[in-house]
């Protein structure tokens, strides 16, 4: 029986907290294993870097994904190369491991359209800030794909359990049912939409089971696991591009990730307004790092010095994108009209002139006093 | 323009489907969708017979969900497809609202070009024709005012059809809204091969040199109607029909304007906000020392579109356009 076909309420685990197996290992190679371990690391250390820069306002607001890199980085390393990306706002992880580079993470958050300029190369499409729209891009993509007759390709759509009560969520998932789209609704369910915990979201037991009603299968993985994690995905996207009949070949899959942020929504709100250090104490003890680098120590494939050498590796990186990120000149005004339309129009042209001869007259400081 | 010698006489909806046809017929990533548009032709038979000719993967009944509809146009379109999504109704539009403004008109700009949006959504929209409670409204100036679409309302069969092509052309997103009141009040030439009205350009319907009249849609007749009646009374108007409302062809606003130093703009969206003030704008930024009286509107009330025992007096008709123009015209 494929993992996809267990009960939605059957959590599937790899990895119990400590690190030990308890579940199917997926096929994976030992480099594969330390890659997810290593962008973990990666992820987390980004991710406390950029907490900080904000804090010493150094970045805007910025959404921390703490707690959730085993969902992002596995599930991200279980896609292929020609597979499609759709993020919300907080899969900074996930969008390294598929080939976006953190300069432009940090460049977003720190307010630089060029952030966003996913390479021609990369299939990823840039931030969706307003919740759940981007489930009917990703819907729409693999629909058009299917059109198209391209049939080597999943499309990967990552959300919160908040979007679960968005009517784009509803819309996404049963067009993709009607229309047997090669998809993976992948859902971030960290437990709090901001302030609002997971059980005021929907009264259904799980949201794994929502799958049912759109006529898919929907799978609830543990998402501080990245074996399990890994495991659900890779069979998401093999059934996504399966050669058999539709009925039970390239179809749509639901995957609710269990897991849980650590820190704030953003970088804009406190939670212990909103929930207890008992309970985050509770799920840091599900922590994915030390989880996979207990397996992979208890396998001989680390050990005290390669973690060193991780860590390092990691902190060079990290410390090599701010500084990247942080040596960017302001944007000129000019580019805040230029990608709005194909052929730039005559009426924003003479905006642009405007702003510009303002700048001759007054030069580029005026503009910042507030 | 290029044009042939063989010609059709349409209907301003007919010639909608013929534009759909036509584009279909020449680029297989042209797709059309919505509610009831397939095998029942559209519920104003706008694609008739285009699922027959094209199939099921090109002409697709979808799910009776506008967001849906639109935001997997998006999808779609970022993938290298150029859907038409259909709205049944502007007046159900709503719902894709988020998805128009949040991504539609937005994604070029958002991946500094890496992903665009070229998609051509179509309504019918306006008033007039004894219809239930959100069927009438004439709410152009909503998507007129969201940078990164362009908005065009044709008037006639042969500039729908044109202009139609154009918006599917275009590597840009465009809203084009169908004045469902003359989808079936008359006919005109429409050749048969493929041809462009470009989006952006006015036409002048009417040479004058007392007054300016713009105007666009359904209310190009009452107007013209009105121009007729006057130029009887020896008031000569000049009438410019807009045919796209963003961006608006400005050059032909002022230099109109410059001519005749009076200007009145019909249109039947609510009054207050629309773009009757945007042109009111422009020339007062472009051709204040032309004026010669205040600029009139002459428009829909700032109400909640009646239901249809009252919308007779709601929508501008030619007793009340020549009113407007003569209260301009004797300032």
């Amino acid at each position: 029986m494929s993992v996809l076909e267990r009960d939605p309420g059957d959590l599937v685990q790899v990895l119990d907290e400590d690190g030990t197996v308890v579940g199917d290992e997926p096929d994976l190679d030992d480099a594969t294993i330390l890659d997810i371990y290593r962008d973990m690391v990666l992820a987390r250390h980004f991710d406390q870097r950029a907490v900080s820069l904000q804090r010493q306002g150094r970045m805007g607001t910025y959404p921390p994904l703490s707690g959730q890199e085993g969902a992002q980085i596995a599930s991200a390393h279980a896609l292929d190369e020609q597979d499609w990306m759709f993020p919300s706002y907080r899969e900074h992880g996930a969008a390294v491991v598929r080939g976006l580079p953190l300069k432009q993470t940090l460049l977003y958050w720190m307010g630089h359209e060029e952030g966003n300029a996913v390479a021609e190369d990369a299939n990823i499409f840039p931030v969706a800030v307003p919740i759940a729209t981007q489930l009917l891009h990703a819907t729409g993509a693999a629909w058009g794909a299917s059109i198209k007759g391209d049939t080597d390709k999943a499309f990967m759509c990552y959300f919160g359990d908040g979007a679960t009560s968005e009517g784009d969520f509803h819309e996404a998932l049963n067009f993709a049912g009607v229309f047997d789209t090669p998809n993976v609704f992948f859902c971030n369910n960290n437990q709090w939409a901001i302030s609002v915990p997971r059980e005021r979201q929907t009264a259904s037991r799980t949201l794994a089971q929502k799958a049912e009603a759109y006529g898919f299968e929907g799978v609830q993985v543990d998402g501080m696991d990245p074996l399990a994690v890994y495991a659900v995905t890779r069979k998401a996207i093999e059934k996504a591009k399966s050669e058999e009949p539709p009925a039970a070949g390239r179809r749509p899959t639901l995957i609710e990730a269990v897991q849980y942020r650590f820190g704030a929504h953003t970088t804009a709100d406190d939670p212990t307004v909103y929930r207890d250090d008992e309970e985050v104490q509770r799920w840091k003890a599900k922590d994915p790092i030390p989880r996979l680098e207990n397996y992979c120590r208890n396998h001989g494939l680390l050990d005290d010095e390669s973690v060193a050498a991780v860590r390092s590796e990691v902190e060079t990186r990290v410390a090599d994108a701010i500084d990247a990120a942080e040596s960017e000149p302001r944007p000129l005004p000019g580019e805040m009209f230029e990608s709005v339309y194909n052929e730039l129009p005559e009426h924003l042209a003479a905006q642009a002139a405007e702003i510009e001869s303002l700048r001759e007259i007054y030069g580029d400081e005026v503009f910042f006093e507030h | 323009m290029s044009t042939t010698s063989q010609t059709q006489n349409l209907t301003l909806v007919q010639a909608v489907r013929d534009g759909l046809y036509t584009e279909m017929s020449a680029d297989e990533d042209v797709i059309v969708m919505g509610e009831d548009v397939g095998k029942n032709g559209g519920v104003f038979r706008a694609t008739e017979g285009l699922w027959e000719e094209f199939g099921d993967d090109r002409v697709i009944d979808t799910p009776l969900a506008e967001s849906g509809i639109v935001g997997t146009a998006v999808g779609m379109a970022a993938y290298g497809l150029k859907p038409v999504p259909e709205m049944q109704f502007s007046g159900f539009m709503y719902p894709a609202f988020d998805q128009i403004v949040s991504h539609v008109a937005r994604l070029r700009n958002r991946s500094r070009g890496r992903f665009t949006c070229p998609m051509v959504i179509r309504a019918p929209y306006g008033g007039g024709i004894r219809a239930p409670e959100h069927h009438s409204e004439s709410k152009e100036a909503f998507y007129a005012h969201e940078a990164g679409l362009k908005v065009v309302i044709p008037s006639t069969p042969h500039d729908t059809k044109g202009l139609l092509i154009s918006a599917i052309r275009d590597p840009d997103p465009v809203i084009f809204l169908e004045p469902k009141l003359i989808y079936r009040a008359f006919r005109g030439d429409v050749p048969e091969a493929e041809y462009t009205v470009p989006i952006g350009e006015a036409v002048t319907r009417r040479e004058g040199s007392d007054v300016s009249v713009f105007t666009y849609g359904a209310m190009s007749r009452p107007t013209m109607e009105a121009a007729e009646e006057l130029a009887e009374e020896g008031v000569d108007c000049e009438v410019i029909d807009l045919r796209t409302i963003s961006p608006l062809d400005r050059d032909a606003i002022i230099s109109s304007f410059k001519k005749t130093g009076r200007a009145v703009v019909v249109n039947e969206a609510p009054k207050t906000g629309s773009i009757a003030a945007e042109i009111t704008a422009i020339v007062q930024e472009e051709a204040l020392l032309y004026q010669e009286a205040p600029v009139k509107r002459v428009s829909g009330f700032d109400v909640p579109y009646p239901l249809y025992a009252l919308e007779d007096y709601y929508l501008p008709n030619a007793a009340r356009i020549k009113e407007g123009i003569m209260e301009t015209v004797e300032f």
